[in-house]
C-alpha cells in the first residue's frame, strides 16, 4: 500500500464504551478496509469530554482533529468524508488540544489521559512517565515527603488532610512492613475521575505509589478497586503486570534491592470501603466495619501496621508535585486549597465529563459555563457537590467557589469533587429520603445513630411529607433536626456523621417540598 | 505473633468440621474450593480474593463451601459467613443466567433511574432482587456505575450501558429474557 497507516484515536474509556466506542472502533477498521485505506485503531483513555463520546480522533500532521460524538452509524459516511485525512464533517470538532472545554483547563492528574494508549510503555515515557519519580528516587525520603507538605496537596478523597502531613506520620511511626494503600473505591455517585484515570493512565497511579512508598519506607502496597469497575480492574492489573516486566515493580524498585510490591484488589460492593478503615478491614479479609480513630492508620493501619491510604487522585498529584517541584503546584488555587482539583460533572447536565482546573472555580462557572446547564434544558433547581453525603446546594449558592474551608462554611463539602445537576422536576424530599434510605443500605451497622438512625430517617421523612396538618408536620422536623444532631455526633465516621448534610440541606434550602399533601393540588 | 508474620505461616487446624462433615453432597467442587484457597493463600487477608474467585467459578457462594474455606484459611465459620453476608456482591445462590442491575444513585436519579426501576419491575414482572421464573435474569439494584455524566446507566452482565431510556430498557431486556418480558 502506497500510504502509510492512518493513526485514529478511539477511547476505550467505560463511559464511551457504554454508548458504543466498541462498534465505532470495528466500524472505523472495516470501512477503512472497504475504503483501501490502512488504519492503525489506536484505544485510548477518554478526554473527559463525555457528551461527545464515542469521541474519534484522527492523526494528522498538523495534530490530532477530533469528531464526536460518533455513532458506528456514522462511521462510512466520515470516512467517505475524508475522516483519515482530517477532512471537514458535521461532526467535526478541530484540532482536540484547541477544544475549548479542554483549553480552559489545568490537566495535571489527567496530563495524560485519553492521550496515550493506557498500556504503552512508551507512550507513557514519551509523555513525562517517571520523572517524578526519578527525582524523588534522587531524594532523601524526609526531603520527599518535605516536597509534598510544600505543595500544600491535600487527600482528594474527601477529607481533604494534608498529604505531606500524613506521610511524615508514616515516616516517623516505627514498624514493619509498612504500606500504601490506594482507595479506589470511588462510590460516591457522580464521581469518576478514578476511574477514568485508572483506564486511560494506570501507571501515573503506580509511580504515585513508587513515590509514597520511597517517601514513608514501605516496601508493598494495594490498590483496592470497586467491583462496579471492570474495566478499571482490567486496566490497572494488566498496567501492573507491565510494571513488573519492566522493572519498575517488584524487587529493585526503588533502588537496589529495595522492592517494592503491588497488588490489586477488588471490593465487594460495600460503600463503606471508601472509608479508610473499613478499607484496611476488608484487605485484611473481614468485614468492611469502620474502626475507631486514634490510632491513625498512619501509625497503625493494615494489619496494624503504619499505612499510607490515599486516594486515587491523590496519588496521580504526587508525580507531578515532584517532577515540577512543589511552588508550581503550590501556585495553583485558592487560600488552603493549593494545586488542582479534578471536577467531575453529571447528572442532568447537558455537558458533563471532567474539568480539572485550580481550586477557586466557582460552582456556577461548572455547572453553567463548563457544563452548559441542563441537558434536559430546564432551569437548574439543586446541585448536589461532594456525593450521597454532600449538600444540595440551590441557584442562590452557586456563585460559592470550590474551596475547602468555604464550601464548609456553608455546611457543604467539597467531597470528591463529583457534581452532580438537577433541574426543576426535583423532588427534594425525595432526595432526602433517599439519603437516609442509602445510609441504612450501606452503614457498616457499628455506630447506632447511623444503623438505626438512617431507618427512623426514612419514617419520619416519609411522615413529615404525609403529614396532614402544620402541627403533624413541625412535630416531624423538631424529631428529624433533633436525629441528625444524634447521627452527627454519636457516628465513628462520615456515614452516619454527613448523611444529615444533604438532608438537612434540602430542608433548609427546599422546604417547600416538605409541605406534603397539604399544598400539592 | 504478629498479623503480617501470621498472614504467611497459617498452621493448618485439623479439629474443624469439614465438608464432608456438614452434608455436602460428593462434589468435585470441595477439591476445587481447596484448590482455589491454595491459589491465593499467600497472599495477605486473603478471604475476598477466594471468595471472588469460589463465585466466579460456581456462580455463588454454596453454603457448603463456607466451612471448607474457613478450614483451609484456619478461620471459623462464623468469621466466613460473617464475611459473606456483608458484602452485597456475594451470593448464596445461584443467579439469573444474566444479572441485570439498574443504578439508582443521584446521578442517574437526576435523569431518570427511577421510572427505569419501575419499568424493568413491570416488564419482567419481578420485584428488584428477583429472578425472573426461567431463570434468564436476576434484577438488581446498584449505587453508582461510574457513569455519571452519560446516565441512566445498567449494567447487563459485565457490559456497562449508557443513556439507557425506557425503550432502550426493553430492547436490553428482550435480548437477555426472550419471552420474560411481558
Amino acid at each position: 500500500m502506497s500510504s502509510p497507516p492512518v493513526t485514529v484515536y478511539v477511547p476505550c474509556d467505560a463511559a464511551a464504551r457504554s454508548v458504543g466506542a466498541d462498534e465505532v472502533a470495528a466500524a472505523l477498521d472495516r470501512e477503512a478496509a472497504t475504503a483501501g485505506r490502512e488504519v492503525r485503531v489506536v484505544r485510548t483513555g477518554s478526554r473527559g469530554l463525555l457528551w461527545l463520546e464515542p469521541l474519534v480522533e484522527v492523526a494528522t500532521p498538523d495534530g490530532r482533529h477530533a469528531y464526536g460524538p460518533v455513532g458506528p452509524s456514522d462511521v462510512p459516511g466520515l470516512v467517505g468524508a475524508g475522516l483519515l485525512d482530517g477532512a471537514a464533517h458535521p461532526l467535526g470538532l478541530g484540532p482536540a488540544d484547541e477544544l475549548p472545554w479542554l483549553r480552559d483547563q489545568t490537566r495535571l492528574a489527567f496530563t495524560r489521559v485519553g492521550v496515550v494508549d493506557p498500556l504503552s510503555v512508551e507512550d507513557f515515557l514519551a509523555h513525562g512517565g517517571l520523572s517524578g519519580l526519578r527525582r524523588a528516587l534522587a531524594m532523601a525520603p524526609a526531603d520527599v515527603v518535605a516536597e509534598v507538605t510544600a505543595s500544600g496537596l491535600r487527600g482528594r478523597g474527601g477529607a481533604g488532610f494534608p498529604a505531606g502531613v500524613k506521610w511524615r506520620t508514616v515516616l516517623e511511626s516505627a514498624g514493619s512492613p509498612r504500606f500504601v494503600c490506594c482507595n479506589a473505591d470511588e462510590g460516591d455517585s457522580g464521581t469518576f475521575a478514578d476511574r477514568m484515570l485508572m483506564e486511560g493512565d494506570p501507571f501515573a497511579l503506580i509511580e504515585g505509589m513508587l513515590i509514597a512508598g520511597h517517601a514513608v519506607g514501605a516496601g508493598e502496597g494495594f490498590v483496592y478497586v470497586r467491583s462496579e469497575y471492570p474495566d478499571a480492574i482490567r486496566t490497572l492489573s494488566a498496567a501492573v503486570a507491565a510494571a513488573y516486566a519492566e522493572g519498575w515493580l517488584g524487587g529493585d524498585a526503588l533502588g537496589p534491592a529495595r522492592p517494592f510490591d503491588l497488588e490489586v484488589r477488588v471490593g465487594a460492593g460495600a460503600y463503606i470501603c471508601g472509608e479508610e478503615t473499613s478499607m484496611l478491614e476488608s484487605l485484611e479479609g473481614r468485614r468492611a466495619v469502620v474502626r475507631a480513630k486514634p490510632p491513625v492508620p498512619a501509625v497503625a493501619g493494615l494489619f496494624g501496621r503504619p499505612t499510607v491510604v490515599n486516594n486515587v487522585l491523590t496519588l496521580v498529584s504526587v508525580p507531578p508535585v515532584l517532577a515540577q517541584g512543589a511552588p508550581a503546584y503550590q501556585a495553583l488555587g485558592v487560600h488552603r486549597s493549593r494545586g488542582t482539583q479534578v471536577f467531575q460533572l453529571g447528572g442532568n447536565v447537558a455537558r458533563g465529563g471532567i474539568v480539572e482546573v485550580p481550586f477557586g472555580i466557582t460552582v456556577r462557572e461548572l455547572v453553567d459555563g463548563f457544563g452548559g446547564g441542563t441537558a434536559s434544558g430546564r432551569p437548574v433547581r439543586a446541585v448536589q457537590v461532594g456525593g450521597p453525603l454532600g449538600s444540595y446546594l440551590p441557584e442562590a449558592l452557586l456563585d460559592l467557589p470550590m474551596d475547602y474551608e468555604a464550601l464548609a462554611a456553608v455546611g457543604a463539602m467539597l467531597g470528591h469533587g463529583g457534581v452532580v445537576v438537577f433541574d426543576d422536576t426535583v423532588d427534594m424530599a425525595a432526595q432526602a429520603r433517599f439519603a437516609m434510605e442509602f445510609c441504612a443500605e450501606e452503614s457498616c451497622g457499628k455506630c447506632t445513630p447511623c444503623r438505626v438512625g438512617s431507618v427512623r430517617g426514612v419514617e419520619v421523612i416519609d411522615r413529615i411529607v404525609a403529614a396532614r396538618t402544620d402541627d403533624e408536620r413541625d412535630a416531624g422536623l423538631v424529631l428529624l433536626e433533633s436525629l441528625c444532631d444524634v447521627m452527627v455526633g454519636g457516628s465513628l465516621c462520615a456515614m452516619g456523621s454527613l448523611t444529615p448534610q444533604p438532608v438537612r440541606s434540602a430542608l433548609t434550602h427546599f422546604p417547600e417540598d416538605f409541605d406534603g399533601p397539604r399544598t400539592t393540588p | 505473633m504478629s498479623e503480617p508474620d501470621r498472614a504467611r505461616a497459617r498452621k493448618p487446624v485439623t479439629t474443624q468440621m469439614t465438608a464432608t462433615d456438614a452434608g455436602a453432597p460428593e462434589h468435585g467442587w470441595v477439591p476445587r474450593v481447596r484448590a482455589i484457597v491454595a491459589e491465593h493463600q499467600h497472599r495477605r487477608g486473603p478471604l475476598l480474593p477466594v471468595l471472588h474467585a469460589v463465585q466466579a467459578e460456581f456462580g455463588y457462594l454454596p453454603a457448603e463451601a463456607v466451612p471448607v474455606v474457613a478450614d483451609a484459611l484456619n478461620l471459623t465459620r462464623a468469621d466466613v459467613h460473617g464475611v459473606v453476608t456483608f458484602y452485597r456482591d456475594f451470593r448464596r445462590s445461584a443467579p439469573g443466567r444474566t444479572v441485570v442491575r439498574i443504578c439508582r444513585a443521584e446521578a442517574c436519579q437526576a435523569v431518570g433511574a427511577r421510572a427505569l426501576v419501575s419499568e424493568a419491575e413491570d416488564v419482567l414482572g419481578i420485584p428488584m432482587g428477583g429472578t425472573t421464573a426461567d431463570g434468564a435474569v436476576t434484577l438488581g439494584e446498584v449505587f453508582c456505575l461510574g457513569n455519571c455524566a452519560l446516565g441512566p446507566s445498567v449494567q447487563v452482565g459485565d457490559r456497562l450501558v449508557g443513556r439507557v431510556d425506557r425503550a432502550r430498557l426493553r430492547a436490553l431486556l428482550d435480548d437477555v429474557a426472550p419471552g420474560a418480558t411481558r
